[in-house]
């Protein structure tokens, strides 16, 4: 048997493979078991032993997305017939739509909220790593560390009084506030990765530009943000993550015009019995923007692996 | 085209001062080479010509133009960086023409000039490629394509030649003065390596601890150099060095060590206490009927020459002869030292003026 470092055997080949593979379904089995939950009837999603096969419905999601009420036989006898095909899955419960529930609104929150605070995070983050990588900024060591300082206890720690200043402010239950809560709470992670990103661009490529005749702001525009491309977008994703997933600030501080998906789900158990597929299937639509967000910035985080690696 | 003036330019980072109030002249077309050991201010100065740097103090003059407060981009000098510095985001061709799309100069009139300094440079067939495949010497011709490309009124040039290994820098040295024959610019070149500026320059200009130490031609560099560090620092190997105490007036023209005469070009200025006696190691000869004595301690064969060193009653001395001159190791023998190369310092390091030497001191 002979042994080589760069290129492994057959066998291990093998063994590495079933091992990727098996831990990739144990961390998929929850994620299965929800969005399956999402198309399976009430009785279906309740029964024991699980069922694992099981005929494919839309229920849930008609549920999701709109509100009902239970009629009298005779009241529904006298609508006629049901047109399409979510009325006729309403009335298969002696119900009928009243028109559509509110998890539309909350997702739009969701998505606004989340990309809002991505954004300006992420946008705040580039520029203030900039200054501290490439300026001389007065007590700069202090200030990273300052910044670096929120970060050490949970956020939820200040939740009375941010609850209080936001009533005071007019910011509950508003996107600004939250956009502005998540921005503050994702801005240190944002300019510690981004410096990091940004010390390791050389200097000498915004000296290049500004010697062929750019000024800063161009250099800083046409050099630096296409090099740190992988950085931002990696720190995009953490900052949307945080964002978008985030669930105790959001269901103190947002009730009705603002509140997001996260503190919306839970509440549709309550709406008509325990509603599991709707539950489940308000969840898989939720995890659709990050996974295509991911996606789209996937090839940059692979990029991201190899930064540093190139002679400088 | 330009000439370049530096009038006392000083620059302090905090409590460091990198350099202290230098001057000196480029003239239009020079090849010029800023050489000196690592931290000497060098590369400082070099990028207060460019504008990475303002002076503390002092003026730069472009063409006339006092240009030290003024940014990089408004100075038309192109830059050339150790580690080339191409974007690495871009093709070979979006490089060398990115300080022509900044002119906002018409895309055809781009490709044009793109091609041509291509072809100067021999690049044209990796053009579309990107830069980061790229061989040391591609890209350090990428680097000077894209300083060449827009007809700066000069070239800086940070030890462009130092990222590459020892076979291509010999090669990539020959380009460049060619390319600078060619283009007939100004070009300011900064270098450690003194064979490099020996070879290159037209002009050097030695600096040590943020001073200029001496400015002129390599040859004046060379055989007068106007401080002691100048004769260390030049040559391989340096200058001898003898120490002595002793005294020279004006007119004198020779010295005393241990008690013998060595004749010395006539003094134009005085000195006394300790002083240090220069010659370099070819105009040391072995003569037995000399009075000055050394003992052989050893010699290094190097094919036509050969470097021989001696101990005597003022330090070592190194010797270089014909490598067919028959050496003994361990054999006493008299030195000669050629009294027309001779040069004499003060105790300050500086350079004695004499008949010999007072034509071509120039101090910063």
């Amino acid at each position: 048997m002979s042994f080589s470092i760069t290129e492994p055997s057959n066998r291990q080949k093998w063994i590495a493979g079933i091992l990727v593979i098996g831990y990739a379904i144990l961390t998929l089995i929850p994620l299965i078991w929800i969005i399956a939950t999402g198309f399976k009837t009430p009785s279906d999603a309740i029964a024991y032993p699980p069922k694992l096969l099981f005929t494919p419905s839309l229920e849930g999601y008609v549920n999701l997305f709109t509100s009902r009420t239970r009629l009298a036989p005779e009241d529904l006898a006298a609508l006629g017939d049901p047109t399409t095909w979510y009325d006729k899955i309403v009335r298969s419960y002696d119900m009928v739509i009243t028109g559509p529930s509110r998890y539309g609104e909350r997702f739009m929150n969701s998505v606004v909220i989340g990309f809002g605070s991505t954004f300006l995070s992420v946008f705040l983050g580039t520029i203030a790593a900039y200054a501290f990588s490439r300026f001389k900024v007065p007590l700069k060591d202090d200030l990273l560390f300052f910044i670096l300082s929120t970060r050490m206890m949970p956020p939820i720690a200040v939740a009375i009084p941010i609850f209080l200043m936001y009533r005071e402010l007019g910011l509950s239950d508003t996107r600004l506030g939250m956009i502005l809560l998540y921005t503050a709470v994702n801005l240190s992670l944002s300019v510690w990765l981004l410096k990091g990103f940004i010390d390791e661009i050389p200097v000498e490529y915004e000296e290049a530009a500004l010697i062929d005749g750019y000024t800063r702001f161009q250099a800083f525009y046409k050099v630096v943000l296409p090099q740190a491309a992988t950085g931002i977008a990696s720190t995009a994703i953490f900052c949307l993550i945080f964002a978008w997933n985030e669930y105790a600030f959001a269901a103190l501080l947002t009730s009705g015009t603002a509140q997001t998906a996260p503190p919306f789900i839970p509440t549709i158990i309550g709406a008509g019995g325990k509603d599991w597929p709707a539950v489940a299937a308000g969840a898989t639509l939720f995890l659709v923007p990050i996974m295509v967000f991911t996606i789209l910035l996937r090839k940059h985080l692979l990029r991201g692996i190899t930064f540093g690696a190139v002679r400088k | 085209m330009a000439q370049i003036v530096i009038k006392n330019i000083r620059k302090e980072f905090g409590a460091f001062t990198a350099v202290q109030s230098s001057s000196f002249t480029i003239e239009d077309g020079e090849f010029f080479m800023l050489l000196g050991p690592s931290g000497c201010g060098k590369t400082t100065t070099l990028r207060m010509i460019a504008g990475l740097e303002l002076p503390t103090s002092g003026e730069i003059y472009i063409n006339g133009e006092e240009v030290s407060q003024k940014p990089a981009s408004q100075r038309d000098i192109a830059f050339v960086f150790q580690m080339f510095a191409l974007y690495p985001h871009m093709n070979v061709r979006r490089n060398i023409s990115y300080p022509l799309i900044s002119q906002g100069m018409p895309r055809d009139q781009v490709r044009a000039k793109v091609a041509e300094v291509a072809q100067i440079l021999g690049i044209t067939d990796i053009l579309d490629k990107p830069v980061g495949g790229l061989s040391g010497g591609d890209r350090q011709r990428v680097a000077l394509g894209r300083a060449i490309v827009r007809d700066p009124a000069c070239f800086l040039m940070d030890e462009p030649l130092g990222a590459l290994d020892a076979e291509f820098r010999e090669r990539m040295a020959g380009e460049l003065r060619a390319l600078h024959d060619r283009m007939g610019a100004t070009t300011v070149y900064v270098t450690h390596d003194q064979l490099e500026a020996m070879q290159m320059g037209d002009k050097i200009v030695v600096m040590n601890h943020g001073v200029v130490e001496q400015f002129g031609r390599p040859q004046q560099i060379y055989d007068w150099p106007a401080t002691t560090f100048v004769a260390r620092f030049i040559g391989s190997p340096a200058m001898n060095l003898l120490a002595f105490d002793g005294m020279v007036g004006n007119g004198s023209d020779t010295v005393t060590l241990s008690g013998t005469q060595i004749a010395v070009p006539e003094m134009l200025s005085g000195a006394d206490g300790s002083l240090t006696l220069g010659v370099r190691p070819e105009h040391v000869h072995l003569d037995d009927a000399a009075e000055f004595r050394g003992r052989i301690v050893a010699s290094e064969y190097l094919g036509t020459t050969q470097i021989i060193t001696l101990d005597s009653a003022h330090g070592q001395i190194k010797a270089r002869t014909g490598s067919q001159t028959p050496v003994r190791i361990g054999d006493t023998t008299g030195l000669r030292f050629d009294r027309r190369s001779i040069t004499l310092f003060a105790a300050n390091g500086h350079a004695l003026i004499s008949t010999a030497n007072q034509k071509v001191l120039n101090h910063g």
